[in-house]
């Protein structure tokens, strides 16, 4: 009997991992996920109560930790946004003059509001399952947000849910961008075991990054060929860089750790972008 | 194996898809110190100890592969996990029948461990390509500790709700016995037939 439960196991294993995302044994866990979903949406918000109890009592005591570190950084904080309200008045001037749309935000993108109602504890499955499917437009390969922030991307959709594959996700990469001087390129990546560490790597070794630079979404587009592009519109916000010694780390390996921006372990809501390539639009940093 | 009434294998079963459903849309939303407490291999070590090897093996089978669907995960490797927790849960209690109050609480841990590193080492053969933070320890760790706390409520509760349905185990029997006096083999027979009436002698 035991020697039948390890075989049936293994040869699960074996299929499911050998196997399209449309062959027969997905399609039937998709089809049990369907089913059991309205028992897991009726679960979530029963236990809404219990969740937020804990987190708030989580939260209190992580906000009070921080408390001193966070006052300081406003204060640096404040002379910095002082700094950009100047540039960001310059900027838009200059955008008039050139004729670029000013208007561009999360909404031009086919923004789709989503609750979540499952969440995924194992440090190597990332995922999140929120309720807002195929139903409501969402393909697999749209962008996710929350908190302001990119937290993911959908990657399982049934008519009703959908399987959101975390940043922290193994099999998670994206093209990066630092907001600094020379605008330098990376692929982020996760560090696994670090849900709230990403590593943004393939940088130049001589990249001038400061720490608290703004990481957001490349939004590649190769000129040659329209086809070959990034899933993500550039200028999604997706983390900063952390105030820690990182300059041994991206001499030798030319890469730096990043922090999301958003809580990935808290947020209960996201907005999924259905419309990603809505034309040549760049997203806005907040 | 064979001693399962349809009473307890309707039990597991709710047992086992409670506990998923609890876990996913409730348990693993709260973070402690960073992490959550995972109750799906406290309640296949629970069933285990309670009910024997065998049965915490298709429980812990039947539960990996609740969980692997729900999360559509890769089928199987939560299974593979659970039937060896299942297992050797139910093997200490065949072989060492262990009394003390304490034991779900070191097999919990045990049982929390080998699926957190397991799990790893399962993601690593299947060639996950990915640098590996010093993180990684320190959350199995974490995620140990948190389970540990836990253990006993839920083993209590685990017992709660599968014991009346559980066959009568000879040993639980023979235990309880010793405990009232009724047939140690420290007492005489004197001592013993003593307490019977009068008229039944000879």
């Amino acid at each position: 009997m035991l020697a039948l439960l390890v075989a049936v196991s293994l040869i699960l294993l074996t299929a499911y991992f050998g196997e399209s995302p449309s062959s027969p044994l997905h399609s039937v866990q998709r089809g049990i996920v369907q089913v059991l979903s309205p028992v897991q949406t009726g679960a979530s918000k029963v236990l809404s109560p219990v969740r937020d109890v804990a987190n708030w009592v989580s939260d209190t005591l992580r906000a009070k930790s921080k408390v001193d570190h966070l006052r300081q950084e406003v204060n640096q904080l404040t002379y910095q946004v002082d700094t950009l309200k100047t540039a960001a008045a310059q900027n838009a001037q200059l955008r008039r003059e050139v004729g670029l749309d000013q208007n561009i935000g999360i909404a031009n993108f086919g923004s789709v509001g989503a609750n979540v109602i499952e969440r995924d504890p194992n440090v190597w499955y990332q995922h999140v399952e929120v309720d807002a499917g195929s139903g409501a437009g969402v393909v697999a390969g749209d962008p996710v947000l929350a908190d302001g922030a990119l937290v993911g991307d959908i990657t399982t959709v049934d008519p009703s849910v959908s399987f959101v594959t975390l940043i922290t996700d193994n099999s998670f990469a994206v093209g990066a961008q630092i907001i600094d001087q020379n605008s330098d390129d990376g692929i982020l990546a996760p560090s696994v075991g670090g849900p709230n560490q990403l590593l943004l790597q393939d940088l130049p070794s001589n990249a001038n990054i400061q720490a608290g630079d703004q990481v957001v979404t490349s939004g590649f587009r190769s000129p040659s060929n329209s086809q070959l592009a990034s899933l993500y519109p550039a200028g999604l916000p997706i983390g900063k860089i952390p105030n820690v010694n990182f300059a041994n780390q991206l001499l030798n390996n030319n890469e730096v750790p990043v922090t999301p921006d958003a809580d990935l372990r808290h947020f209960d809501s996201v907005q999924i972008l259905t419309k990603p390539h809505a034309g040549n639009e760049r997203a806005q940093v907040p | 194996m064979s001693d399962l009434s349809p009473k307890l294998v309707l039990r597991l079963a709710l047992l086992a898809l409670l506990t998923v459903i609890i876990q996913e849309a409730g348990v693993a939303q709260i973070s402690i110190f960073g992490v959550s407490a995972d109750l799906t291999p406290l309640m296949v070590m629970a069933v285990g100890l309670l009910a024997g090897s065998m049965t915490g093996a298709v429980v812990g089978f039947a539960t990996g592969l609740l969980v692997d669907t729900v999360l559509v995960q890769t089928l199987g490797i939560t299974s593979l996990l659970y039937i060896a927790i299942g297992y050797w849960s139910g093997r200490l209690r065949e072989l060492r029948d262990p009394a003390h109050g304490l034991v779900p609480l070191a097999v919990g841990a045990a049982a929390t461990a080998v699926a957190q590193i397991g799990m790893t080492l399962i993601q690593f053969l299947l060639g996950v390509d990915s640098p590996v933070s010093l993180l990684l320890v320190q959350q199995i760790f974490i995620t140990v500790l948190v389970n540990t706390l836990i253990a006993l409520p839920v083993y209590a509760l685990v017992r709660r709700i599968i014991q009346p349905a559980l066959p009568d185990d000879p040993r639980r029997r023979r235990r309880r016995a010793y405990t009232t006096g009724g047939l140690s083999p420290l007492q005489s027979p004197s001592q013993r037939l003593g307490q019977l009436p009068r008229g039944s002698r000879s």
